[in-house]
């Protein structure tokens, strides 16, 4: 899924087309909690997504209780005979270094995990709300009011989305200087990533623009804005909520790409991709290295893209059951 | 018909002229000087003042953005160590770190990747489509949703993850695959297709996985239809149902996305080529964005961007011919 451009296109596919969503009344918040305790592959991804940003808030708690902190050297732990691969079995894995050691450097991994997922969550979490409230608030404006201001911003969708993404991305993110690289990642992304969920709100508002409702609430003198945000913006909120919950594995995902190609965040500070390149020469003789930030960010994705999936799938499923 | 492609041509043109007004803006505004990149350790004022003079860095934005607009036409000749390099048209710019034109780069690397972004583009159709009509003609069943399962871990395993599982797996564990090497098709055909399977897997994975959920869903929406209906009613066999009715339209929205994909692709796979090191377009971007030589990135960028919009334009123009419910400026 990571840095596909199509993938996000295609998600956008399945939350355009049910447009069941809009088309019945709004469901009780109550049936959809109870639908989603009972579905054990949502509760599981949002166990595992809760996990990880609790471990994304305690990354210094973790780091005082494990006593290493994630710039620590630990020569210790590394063998220097032996091209400084780590001591012990598995990577140095023992009840000092929970998740073993880097090679070379003998930084914990554990701690560097953490640290990691703090990156991987605030860039990932922010972009999108940005391209959410973005997506959202053009997507209305361009078809509500159509005309010119529908064609200016379809046209900037459009610029926007034949651009190869990520070469640009990285060719920003590499001649941009490294002061503040995850206010810079969420920017980059953000500004790739809002045309996606923008077209598939104007086409819903398109829609919905026409719909009886609509028309009594203009008869009945209420203003654009009114119309907006009272009548259609609840019509889409659950297209929205959807859309938003399958970007944001695809931000993870081109965080720790961009992370994984150096032109992320910038070493001594951690990110998955990043652990994951620096792993990358020393899989053969430290496969661990490489397991740990590769099974946390795996497993991170798939359940964003679970959690999106079932979201979707219970939506559905419970407004046409209403 | 004629009206409609000269229309989307000049759209074209207009969005190819942004992009590369955008691209050159940017490193223009924020690179670091590449007079002083070039002239490297033993440098003095002087040396830069001349580099400048040399690459017209002393002049105004536009007049540099035209000269490299100009030299995309009708080329230009740059001046190297004092000594003059054509450079034809298009010409792409120099680049001063390798010495070498960046077209002549462009040229000598695109064959890889296009060979692993059609290699890919071949498996993930075939998987997409195969897997993806199978979940839908057992919807719900045991193998609907193993697929649906395996989608699920094929979009969300980074390919560089998959790339490193593999690699380990296959070529250092079990010695089952060469470590990928760009070996020429017409040397060794068997060698060929081994040495690029991986690649070919590892990118293949994700677009796969899209794939097969698409083509579900629309078969699945498309059985649905009243003329499949109609023609289950008067009895058609089931196969000439699938063939004929179910599938071709199903499979329709899966052209474009197909185009937009593969000409996305053609610019490089970027990360798999890095991974596996091989020497395509892709790799050639990683590796001068960590040099950080400018010209090629520039480059890259343009002509990823030529692709993707000649692609969104051949896809439209196809989709219209496949799809007679899409008819595009006819007499209406």
């Amino acid at each position: 899924m990571t840095l596909t451009s199509s993938s996000l296109e295609i998600e956008a596919a399945p939350g355009a087309d049910s447009e069941s969503l809009s088309e019945s009344a709004p469901t009780s918040g109550r049936r959809l909690v109870h639908a989603f305790v009972k579905d054990w592959a949502a509760v599981l991804s949002s166990a595992y997504i809760v996990l990880i940003i609790l471990m994304a808030l305690a990354a210094p708690l973790l780091a005082r209780i494990t006593g290493w902190g994630p710039y620590e050297f630990d020569q210790g732990a590394i063998d220097p005979n032996m091209g400084a691969i780590p001591i012990g079995p598995a990577g140095g894995i023992s009840a000092e270094h929970w998740f073993g050691v880097e090679p070379g450097s003998g930084r914990d991994i554990f701690v560097r995990i953490a640290y990691g997922a703090q990156v991987s969550m605030a860039v990932a979490l922010s972009a999108t709300v940005i391209t959410t409230v973005i997506g959202t608030v053009l997507g209305m404006l361009a078809g509500y009011f159509g005309g010119i201001i529908d064609t200016i911003i379809s046209r900037v969708m459009e610029f926007m989305m034949a651009f190869p993404a990520l070469i640009f991305m990285i060719a920003i993110l590499s001649a941009l200087p490294s002061d503040n690289r995850i206010v810079l990642l969420v920017v980059v992304i953000s500004l790739f990533g809002w045309p996606y969920l923008a077209r598939i709100v104007r086409g819903q508002t398109l829609s919905i623009k026409e719909r009886e409702f609509v028309e009594a609430a203009k008869a009945s003198g209420a203003g654009s804005a009114r119309i907006i945000f009272r009548e259609i913006l609840p019509n889409i909120t659950s297209t929205i909520l959807v859309m938003a919950a399958l970007a944001v594995p695809g931000y993870v995902g081109t965080e720790a790409g961009l992370s994984f190609l150096g032109v992320g965040v910038v070493p001594p500070t951690p990110s998955w991709g990043q652990m994951i390149a620096s792993a990358a020469p020393w899989y053969a003789v430290d496969p661990m290295y490489f397991v740990f930030p590769g099974a946390f960010l795996f497993l991170l994705v798939l359940s964003f893209v679970t959690l999106g999936d079932r979201v979707r799938a219970i939506l559905v499923s419970g407004e046409t059951r209403a | 018909m004629i009206r409609y492609i000269t229309g989307r041509v000049l759209g074209m043109v207009v969005v190819l002229f942004l992009v590369t007004l955008f691209t050159y803006a940017i490193f223009f505004l924020l690179s670091p000087d590449p007079a002083a990149q070039i002239c490297g350790k033993n440098c003095t004022p002087e040396l830069i003042d001349q580099i400048r003079t040399n690459l017209g860095l002393d002049q105004p934005f536009w007049t540099q953005f035209f000269t490299y607009v100009g030299g995309l036409f009708t080329g230009r000749t740059f001046m190297v160590a004092g000594a003059p390099v054509d450079c034809a048209a298009p010409c792409l710019g120099y680049s001063f770190q390798t010495s070498q034109l960046v077209g002549d780069m462009i040229v000598q690397r695109l064959p890889i990747s296009v060979t692993i972004a059609l290699g890919a583009a071949v498996l993930w159709v075939l998987a997409g489509l195969v897997t993806g009509v199978l979940s839908a003609a057992k919807e719900g069943a045991f193998v609907d949703r193993f697929f649906a399962g395996l989608t699920l871990t094929a979009m969300s395993i980074p390919n560089y993850v998959l790339a490193l599982v593999l690699q380990f797996v296959l070529v250092v564990a079990l010695g089952w695959l060469p470590f990928p090497q760009a070996v020429s098709f017409t040397d060794d055909p068997g060698r060929w297709f081994l040495n690029f399977l991986m690649p070919w897997v590892v990118l293949a994975a994700g677009y796969a996985a899209t794939y097969t959920r698409l083509t579900r869903a629309n078969v699945i929406e498309t059985l649905q239809e009243n003329f499949v209906r109609t023609a289950r009613a008067k009895g058609l066999a089931p196969a000439l149902v699938w063939r004929r009715h179910a599938l071709r339209p199903a499979l329709t929205p899966i052209v474009t996305i197909f185009g937009l994909d593969l000409a996305g692709l053609l610019g490089g796979a970027l990360i798999t080529e890095k991974v596996f090191g091989l020497n395509g377009v892709g790799k050639l971007t990683a590796d001068s964005i960590a040099a950080n030589d400018q010209p090629v990135i520039m480059a890259v960028t343009l002509l990823s961007a030529v692709f993707v919009i000649v692609g969104i334009l051949v896809v439209d123009l196809l989709y219209s011919v496949i799809d007679p419910r899409v008819r595009t400026g006819g007499a209406q």
